[in-house]
């Protein structure tokens, strides 16, 4: 089946053979995209995170015929590394990274979280985050980034 | 859209057809930057006459025709800012600017063996062998200046890859006297070190140089990595660890669109198809039959299978005095302790991943492996090739904090490409992360002191209960022993390390009983046994201050007779504002405070880090919450302070989830935490604050900061839980049950 969406602000039509298999493989495999990372493909940990319609989704779990008609976002469309988001802006000031595979999925999830919440607690930031998982334990550089970004975007 | 798979030339190809894609650099022919393709994978094609003789300067360094300078390392950026430190180090010693520097990591035919990626050595020797290369080429092209223009080296500087005379006459570049050629030089042991009050470069916080690309999804990961025509394959993991394959059917996987085969070898089976999802499915749709086995001991009782087991030798690792008649002093009061710490999986956070490639006798893999060169070894051992014809490249994947599985999905791919000769990728599922990559084993530690009628330690024992130590240095490859494939022993990593102790005593006696088993396949995991035995021996300290009714710090300096450990610990007590008392005040309420300090001069020899843990018990649930943890640290010269800074809060964090939460569990078949649900770590609501005085010291060596301040979280938190509570904790993971069983004793004690 065909399956037509817009991927960070254009128009994609892909072929799937499979409408039940996740969006995750058709953004990395199909649409060549690197943002969006496979770590677990139970939705437990974050980094596969997406937005679909400006909401924080797990695109491993996520059947990629349910996108249909939908707007997706990946780290890509959200910033590039000539006009950075101020999250990418701001984990590059926190050095907030270390093996930087977890990325994708704090800067996603924050994104969409500070679309709603203005000027969040650290509290509120922690538990935003609570189901994104960072093995390295870059936690406490990730809250600063995510201060840092929310003060500037205020 | 515009796909980014890289079609990279075969070796053969490349050196007949593409010739104009190549540069010659420094001697080693490497393929032009392809967009996308990180810098190990781009230098695809090198040939022979790239050296990576370790006492060669070509091996580590080649300045080009433009002054670029590259680096070849044999230690590779597991995401720790190895990278960024090094480039750091080589542009201070040639004085080039930084952004003249580039490196290339872990790729066998073209950096130098520097042994494996661990122990926290990356910069402590394989930094410090860069720098030698590095002033060996600045010295040798400095004398050569001087000489050509008939002057003295002391009449000429060098700034910026530019060497001037003292007459201020235009200097010549490093890229006029010798770019693109060979050094021809053997690294000069004794060739002089820039002075540390010089550098401009070394001890900066140089921002990462991966950080732009991995918040923008724009850095190549392992995971990342095609090569065109690739073919994705999935392993199919037997039902038990040991079982054996009965029969097998794809039938059902057939159905699938993009399927292609099975590859079955004993134990070992595998599917390839055309696309991932295909091969996931693939996978699921396979029928097999494992036989029933059930090797693995009762988890229930796993300390007295550790405590049952032979043991192949018994070895002490410190001794002085006479441990054992001290112990027999009239009137000595004795101290004895046994503490245990659980199975730990290291729980990358991406699962493995490989690709290899079979062709005309030649197989290239490309691995996020922390030890290319042994890697290389390991394949040409199972697949019964020369080394020579095997190639390994190193490609950043998530981070591995030890040996975990990437070697293993190495091997898989390797062994599916030279069966099928078609380029294939192996992706591990989390499932395979969890419940196959080799583990940091159960480890047992008993203690004893005794105490004379003044209140001084009169001897000190330990016997620390570790899996042994075959000859080899690697961790067996499991698709070896799947596939009954020539393999090494199973190798712990040197988990002795740190069960002596920093402390001046009259009688010390520190033994290890190397045991001939261990439940499943041990590896190391950052701090390996070095955790552990700091666990026990800062845990027992902390025992023998409470029972002579010691303040913890005055009582540690009392016994340390070294002048950076006490500088260390008094700067960590103004630090932490560390007030003088006994430990175990006993207040009343649910939830209770306390603090606990832990030490640790790193293998006796090097790092030394100092910490302060603040927590919370709950006792009645028995959650503990670890609040804040202050770090002194003294790694002796820094490099990036920033680096060194990122590097202690992921100690901390990373070990206060292995502390409180973490263990393997597994039935008698196999590991049965396969998932995030069943083996959790620390998730953001409990991480703690953490504060750092870093102690520089520019004139001293450079010592490794990957693991020392991981050494010493248990013991920390397991002192402030006690100082809180009154309860002792001596086994990790302090989970709720265990603290509440600890609060029973100490109530009824």
């Amino acid at each position: 089946m065909r399956i037509s969406f817009q991927l960070n602000g254009k128009p994609v039509s892909i072929s799937s053979e499979d409408p039940q298999m996740p969006l995750l493989y058709a953004l990395r495999d199909g649409l060549s995209l690197r943002g969006p990372r496979f770590g677990c493909g139970l939705g437990q940990y974050g980094a596969c995170t997406v937005h679909l319609d400006g909401a924080a989704v797990r695109s491993c779990v996520l059947p990629v015929s349910a996108v249909a008609g939908l707007h997706v976002v990946t780290l890509e469309g959200l910033g590039t590394p000539s006009n950075l988001h101020p999250l990418q802006q701001a984990f590059i000031a926190e050095q907030a990274v270390q093996c930087g595979y977890c990325i994708n999925g704090m800067i996603m999830q924050a994104a969409a979280f500070l679309q709603t919440t203005h000027k969040p607690t650290e509290e509120q930031i922690r538990a935003e985050l609570a189901e994104n998982l960072c093995r390295c334990g870059t936690h406490v550089r990730i809250l600063r980034a995510i201060k840092r970004a929310a003060d500037s975007m205020a | 859209m515009r796909g980014t798979t890289i079609a990279l030339p075969s070796l053969q190809q490349g050196l007949n057809e593409s010739r104009r894609d190549f540069l010659k650099t420094g001697g080693a022919l490497v393929v032009t930057f392809a967009l996308g393709v990180p810098k190990a994978a781009r230098a695809v094609a090198a040939t022979a006459a790239k050296t990576v003789a370790t006492d060669e300067v070509d091996a580590f360094l080649a300045i080009d025709a433009r002054g670029r300078v590259t680096l070849y390392s044999g230690k590779v950026d597991l995401g720790t800012g190895l990278e960024t430190a090094f480039t750091q180090i080589t542009a201070e010693e040639l004085s080039v600017p930084l952004d003249r520097v580039t490196v290339i990591q872990g790729d066998t035919a073209l950096t130098p063996d520097q042994g494996v990626t661990w122990g926290s050595l990356s910069i402590q020797i394989g930094g410090m062998q860069i720098r030698q290369a590095a002033a060996t080429a600045r010295e040798a092209l400095l004398s050569q200046v001087a000489t050509e223009h008939g002057i003295t080296k002391e009449q000429v500087t060098v700034k910026d890859g530019v060497i001037t005379p003292a007459s201020g006459e235009k200097g010549w570049s490093y890229a006029e006297i010798v770019g693109g050629r060979d050094l021809h030089l053997k690294v000069d042991a004794k060739a002089p070190l820039k002075d540390p009050k010089d550098y401009t470069i070394v001890g900066q916080p140089v921002p990462r140089l991966d950080i732009p690309a991995k918040v923008t999804g724009t850095f190549t990961y392992m995971q990342d990595f095609r090569l065109e025509g690739m073919i994705h394959a999935r392993v199919i993991r037997p039902r038990g660890i040991g079982s054996t394959l009965q029969t097998w059917s794809d039938a059902k996987a057939r159905q699938i669109p993009g399927y292609l085969k099975a590859v079955r070898q004993e134990n070992f089976l595998a599917v390839l198809a055309r696309s991932e999802w295909a091969a996931i499915k693939a996978c699921r749709a396979v029928e097999a039959t494992w036989s029933d086995w059930q090797g693995l001991p009762d988890e229930a009782k796993v300390w007295e299978y550790v405590r049952e087991s032979d043991s192949v030798s018994v070895e002490d690792v410190q001794k002085a005095g006479d441990s054992a008649t001290a112990m027999k002093t009239a009137g000595a009061r004795i101290v004895s302790a046994s503490y245990d710490f659980g199975i730990h999986t290291h729980g990358s956070i991406g699962p493995s991943c490989a690709v290899a490639r079979y062709q005309e006798g030649k197989l290239t893999v490309w691995s996020a492996s922390q030890q290319t060169h042994l890697l290389r070894q390991q394949l040409a051992t199972m697949l019964g090739m020369q080394p020579e014809s095997i190639r390994c490249i190193y490609v950043e994947g998530a981070g591995c904090y030890g040996r975990n599985g990437h070697e293993d999905a190495a091997a898989d791919a390797a062994l599916l490409a030279k069966q099928t000769g078609l380029p294939v990728r192996v992706q591990w599922m989390r499932q395979e992360e969890h419940g196959w990559d080799p583990k940091g084993p159960p480890i047992l530690i008993d203690m004893h002191a005794a105490l004379g009628g003044d209140n001084r330690v009169l001897a000190w024992e330990s016997e620390a209960f570790l899996p042994h130590k075959p000859k080899e240095q690697a961790v067996t490859l499991l698709a070896a022993e799947l596939a009954g494939l020539p393999h090494d022993d199973a190798f712990p990593g040197n988990i002795q390390q740190s069960l002596g102790i920093p402390y001046t005593l009259p009688n010390i006696r520190a033994t290890v009983r190397w045991l001939a088993q261990t439940p499943l396949r041990p590896s190391w995991i950052r701090a390996p046994g070095r955790m552990q035995n700091t666990f026990a021996n800062e845990g027992f300290m902390d025992e023998l201050a409470v029972a002579i009714g010691a303040d913890p710090l005055q009582f540690r300096l009392h016994y340390l007779n070294d002048p950076r450990g006490v500088e260390l610990l008094r700067r960590l007590a103004a630090l932490s504002g560390w007030t003088g008392r006994p430990a175990g005040g006993h207040a009343p309420g649910a939830v209770l405070k306390g603090r606990g300090l832990a030490y640790v001069k790193y293998e006796l020899y090097r790092t030394y880090v100092g910490v302060v843990a603040d927590v919370e018990v709950n006792r009645e649930s028995g959650k503990v919450s670890v609040k804040k943890f202050y770090v002194a640290h003294d790694c002796g010269q820094i490099i990036n302070p920033d680096g060194v800074r990122n590097q202690v809060e992921g100690n901390i964090v990373q070990t206060v989830s292995r502390t409180l939460l973490e263990q393997v569990q597994f039935d008698r078949s196999r590991v049965t935490s396969v998932d995030w649900a069943s083996y959790p770590i620390l998730k953001f609501p409990d991480v703690p604050d953490v504060a750092i005085d870093l102690i520089d010291r520019p004139a001293e060596k450079p010592w490794g900061v990957g693991e020392p301040a991981a050494s010493v979280v248990p013991a920390a938190i397991a002192n402030a839980i006690f100082d809180a509570t009154g309860a002792r904790l001596r086994s990790v993971p302090m989970t709720p049950t265990k603290v509440l069983a600890a609060l029973h004793e100490a109530r009824r004690a």
